[in-house]
């Protein structure tokens, strides 16, 4: 039934209906509302036969759901930023011991210097734990991604990330279609795990493996990854003929056909770039998006097979590989390698800084007739910057660098140095 | 599309005055986005909220720097922050304040922007007389519904049942009524 509801109630209301068993959670900004909303359900009985456990820590909370999940639970948990970055170890064991556990990641900026806003830092620095990692444009996709992750999670035996932007899809109230209990039910089948810990039929989960065959339980996790490129667009499929829309799959195509340039971006900004794609084509520029869905695994053939007329892909991503540039541009021009397209890295909206419709017509149009350097920041301050590499060069003690920053746009008004 | 920016302080109701619109206009069949401006809010902190309301599917999700909508739920952020920033100069105005123009300081800034129309009314005063406590929020949504027929006085009454349950609801939804009927004849101009 359509509803105009927040983005965490609907994502909490769709993880329910998965009828989840274990669910361990830590709260933090911006994931905060959904699994206090969760924890509510369990409270007052909306959620059958589940457990909902309040843990020290996002580390407790993973640890908890790793022994859950080999217990064989469905199992859930959601969180963000810093936590994900203090859950990390139990990141890759619950991955590594292929426990299919679904997280919702509320995409938010990495400290320091601390921020509670979005950017896609967090997940992406998890991009290599060996969970699959699917991001929403919308909130109507975070729940049907939720739904999908289940199953995917639970036939490959492998956990998934759902990716959805902190504050700007967590906190929007939007209208969202939430399925109906039978049509989970239809879709979703009970948890069969591969491994179980069962006091009847014992067995060790998580044995030392040494230099003789760790490579081949990594080669097997990749493996893993190569069979969902083939998951995930059927089980999109098989989620539309129940629930009659299209949701997830590796990536999404916008007006790609006999486009010169194509934008392509993870999450939430698609919806502003379709924006900016149909002003520019109203104005005979001949542009098209991707929108990159699937990201854990990487879709290289299926971003190659779309992206090969193209003259140009303008890569907008909301993270930065430090003394690198781009994470996403760098694997689409991997993926693109030997075709004559130019690929360009735009690193747009850290720690919240919003990107426009403006903006994103503005770089098209740079980088098609001036082209852009690599990698192209959005919107960057050079006045604050270069001010700032000055005082460092002119003295030893120039002082903490964020502190400096805001004094020099006049968000501070502490000692001018 | 019409887009509605709202301005007021932390605990004054500005983010659920946004939802309380979204919601009205899913009711009326429209389709509708409300987001807050993402910050660490405080009570008293100034604090921003925003709504899109239009007949097809909503993309963008940027902040609305161009607002045809002002919603000012407290008249002493007028002097601290440029809250008309960006609006439309066929934009409209609603004022909580019990305040005149000459009194706000508003009366340069209109002789400048003559198509503005800005309504100004005591949008928490209704609310104190109905619940006992100060919270615009609900006489200015349905000021807007009343002034604009953006939305309907029954889809307003909706999204108040819908946000505040029971009796608080029922008093809401007697704030709606007044300010529904009160600001149409409250009109301020040059």
């Amino acid at each position: 039934m359509k509803q105009q509801i927040e983005g965490s109630q609907a994502v909490a209301q769709a993880v329910a209906l998965c009828r989840p068993e274990v669910m361990a959670c830590y709260p933090i900004s911006p994931q905060t509302h959904i699994v206090e909303t969760l924890s509510r359900k369990v409270k007052v009985g909306e959620i059958g036969n589940c457990q909902f456990l309040n843990v020290e820590s996002e580390f407790g909370a993973l640890s908890v759901l790793i022994g859950a999940s080999a217990m064989g639970a469905r199992s859930y948990t959601a969180t963000t930023s810093q936590g994900l970055l203090f859950m990390a170890e139990a990141v890759y064991n619950a991955a590594g011991l292929g426990l299919p556990i679904v997280m919702t990641i509320a995409n938010r900026a990495i400290g320091a210097p601390i921020n509670i806003w979005n950017d896609h830092s967090d997940s992406m620095a998890m991009r290599d734990s060996g969970w699959l990692q699917l991001f929403a444009e919308d909130n109507q996709e975070a729940v049907d991604l939720h739904i999908q992750a289940f199953r995917l999670a639970e036939e490959l035996s492998c956990p998934v990330m759902v990716c959805m932007d902190g504050y700007i899809l967590t906190h929007a109230f939007e209208e969202v279609d939430l399925p109906t209990q039978e049509q989970v039910d239809d879709f979703l089948p009970p948890f069969e795990p591969v491994q179980v810990l069962d006091p009847q039929d014992p067995v060790s989960i998580g044995a030392m493996v040494g230099p003789e065959a760790f490579t081949e339980v990594r080669y097997l996790a990749h493996h893993k990854h190569l069979q969902a490129l083939e998951a995930i667009p059927r089980i999109s499929q098989t989620f539309q003929n129940i629930f009659q829309r299209s949701s997830g799959g590796l990536l999404k195509l916008y007006h790609t056909d006999k486009a010169e340039t194509l934008l392509l971006a993870l999450g939430s900004v698609n919806g502003t770039i379709k924006d900016a794609v149909d002003d520019l084509r109203t104005e005979g520029w001949p542009v098209g998006a991707i929108q990159l869905c699937s990201y854990r695994p990487f879709p290289s053939h299926a971003l190659r097979h779309a992206a090969q007329n193209a003259k140009r892909v303008i890569v907008i991503e909301k993270d930065l590989a430090v003394g690198n540039g781009g994470i996403v541009s760098s694997e689409v021009k991997l993926a693109l390698q030997g075709l004559p397209t130019i690929v360009d890295t735009v690193i747009a909206g850290l720690g919240g800084r919003a990107i426009s419709k403006a903006a994103v017509i503005d770089t098209v149009k740079a980088a098609c007739l001036e082209g852009l350097e690599e990698p192209h920041f959005l919107d960057l301050n050079w006045e604050a910057i270069n001010r700032e590499l000055t005082r460092q060069a002119e003295q030893r003690r120039s002082g903490p660098t964020p502190e400096n920053l805001l004094r020099e746009i006049g968000l501070s008004s502490g000692k001018a140095l | 599309m019409i887009e509605i920016r709202i301005h007021g302080r932390g605990g004054q109701g500005v983010v659920t005055a946004a939802e309380l619109l979204a919601a009205a206009a899913f009711h009326d069949g429209k389709v509708a986005q409300a987001f807050p401006s993402f910050g660490s809010e405080r009570t008293g902190a100034p604090v921003t909220a925003f709504c899109r309301i239009d007949t097809k599917p909503i993309r963008s999700r940027e902040p609305i720097t161009h607002p045809n909508v002002l919603f000012i739920q407290d008249s002493t952020l007028l002097h601290q922050l440029n809250v008309f920033s960006g609006l439309s100069e066929q934009g409209i105005v609603m004022m909580n304040s019990t305040r005149q123009v000459e009194e706000l300081g508003l009366k340069d800034w209109m002789v400048q922007h003559p198509e503005v129309e800005i309504y100004s009314f005591p949008a928490s005063d209704l609310a104190e007389k109905h619940l006992g406590r100060s919270i615009a929020n609900v006489g200015m949504v349905a000021g807007f519904a009343s002034v604009t027929g953006a939305l309907t006085k029954e889809a307003v009454q909706y999204a108040i049942q819908g946000k505040f349950p029971g009796k608080l609801g029922a008093l809401n939804v007697q704030v709606a009524a007044e300010a529904f009927d009160y600001v149409s004849s409250h009109k301020i101009g040059v």
